[in-house]
């Protein structure tokens, strides 16, 4: 299972849950696996063109995930943040 | 009689619902709602005078909807929001995502249910389950003009929108819908094709200031008694079309020179289809969007625009520099009617004549993006 961190902004998602584990070999794999338990968080993340969102920020280990298909491994850790967006 | 209604608020950070005695006098408040959320629409479904639909996003999140059927207590998120098709190429011009909803409409009282939402960018879209679920309206996302009236570099400085939708209560199937890139179309078969229908209004920021499209819509409402005629407030004036007339006349040439005829919304009165109220902003020079002068105030008209009277009671006198959203004017349907109107500054102002006085019942809230008065 991958590691994965849930921001604030989506813990009304996770029953306030920050830290938890996901299924899957790619950064969208584990968001269709969160979204299967927790339905509606990818598309707050995710736009319908498969993109990330603008203010929205996913990384895997340490360096940033711009691709959905980027693969994973069970000793991964994803981390999803929300990024700065103005006032 | 009682009088009682609640506004339904939607701000840029949170939505808030009032509530009112039986006189309009005093208000119980409930809110914050969803505190953080730019709430852009909170709307009461008139055919079950119960069910809450709410357009909200945040600056991380993308956008959604929420619905509610308990008075605002609990709410249930959409299991699918409006969102545009999957685009055959990513990242193609033409692969769009909804960045917000903007606009939320109960659908014809023929059909409980049905609710249409207009996003940015612009994009019209149908609920057939009381909002849990949206579809893509092809007639009008796929059109073949589409990129013509929606072209991809338009747009307000919060993004290019489809501001309105507008159903003849007289035929589900006759629609409108405002645009801030293409202007006013209308359909006739419940939203399967679209004209334009800007014949005679201003677009003095395109090379041919009248153009068949291209014009910015703030707002259009249709006379409730008499839904022929169209209201029109548009970034280059006030305007009226009466069909099955084809050409709006400029109605608002009739107001005073300093004041000008620019602003976001037209509010008609319930009852009498010539009466109508806007609220002029200042859009001269570097446009600041302010009320002209400083000096807040709505003008009326009884005649259907052929003059407007000037009501300020109330009001700052001077040095009352806040502006009124497309959505945040709007009138109940008490009799002497009540005017609400929801400002830059957070602030929520009423009338319960009709517009001669006015006074504040809510002060210091996030700056406010729509007021919708519904009976209690």
């Amino acid at each position: 299972m991958v590691q994965v961190f849930i921001p604030s902004q989506l813990t009304s998602y996770t029953d306030g849950v920050s830290r938890l584990e996901a299924a899957g070999d790619s950064i969208e794999r584990v968001l269709d696996d969160l979204d299967a338990r927790f339905p509606g968080l990818k598309f707050r993340v995710v736009d319908e063109q498969d993109r990330i969102r603008r203010h929205m920020r996913i990384f895997r280990n340490g360096d940033r995930a711009q691709d959905l298909a980027l693969s994973l491994t069970d000793r991964d850790e994803v981390l999803i943040f929300g990024a700065l967006s103005g006032g | 009689m009682s009088t009682a209604v609640q506004l339904l608020i939607g701000t840029r950070k949170g939505a808030w619902i009032y509530r009112s005695d039986a006189q309009r006098q005093t208000w119980s408040v409930q809110g914050p709602i969803f505190l953080g959320h730019i709430v852009n629409h909170l709307v009461l479904d008139p055919r079950d005078g119960k069910t809450l639909l709410m357009a909200a996003s945040t600056g991380h999140l993308g956008p959604t909807i929420f619905r509610s059927t308990d008075g605002g207590v609990t709410w249930a998120e959409a299991q699918q929001p409006p969102a545009f098709p999957k685009a055959a190429t990513n990242g193609a011009a033409t692969a769009r995502a909804v960045d917000h909803s903007f606009w939320l409409e109960p659908g014809h009282a023929s059909e409980p249910g049905v609710w249409w939402a207009g996003t940015s960018p612009p994009g019209l879209f149908r609920s057939a389950d009381g909002g849990a679920t949206w579809d893509s309206v092809a007639g009008f996302n796929d059109h073949p003009m589409y990129w013509n009236w929606c072209p991809a570099d338009g747009g307000t400085p919060d993004g290019a929108l489809l501001n309105q939708i507008q159903i003849d209560p007289r035929d589900p199937n006759h629609m409108y819908i405002a645009t801030s890139t293409g202007g006013v179309f209308e359909s006739l078969n419940q939203g399967a094709d679209w004209s334009p229908l800007n014949q005679g209004v201003e677009a003095n920021f395109m090379p041919d200031p009248y153009p068949e499209y291209g014009q910015d819509a703030h707002y259009i409402a249709l006379a409730p008694t008499m839904p022929d005629r169209i209201w029109q407030q548009n970034h280059c004036g006030i305007y009226r079309l009466d069909r099955p007339g084809e050409r709006w006349d400029r109605i608002g040439q009739a107001m005073p020179a300093e004041v000008g005829d620019i602003g976001f919304t037209i509010v008609p009165h319930p009852r009498e289809a010539d009466t109508a109220w806007v609220f002029p902003m200042d859009g001269t020079e570097v446009w600041p969007r302010t009320s002209p002068g400083g000096k807040p105030a709505v003008y009326r008209t009884r005649d259907a625009g052929a003059t407007w009277e000037r009501q300020d009671a109330g009001f700052p006198s001077h040095q009352g520099w806040f502006t009124v959203k497309r959505q945040a004017f709007c009138a109940d349907s008490a009799a002497p009617l009540g005017l609400y109107l929801g400002a830059t500054n957070g602030e929520v102002w009423m009338s319960d004549d009709e517009g001669g006085s006015w006074r504040t019942i809510a002060q210091h809230l996030p700056e406010i993006y729509s007021v919708v008065a519904a009976p209690l």
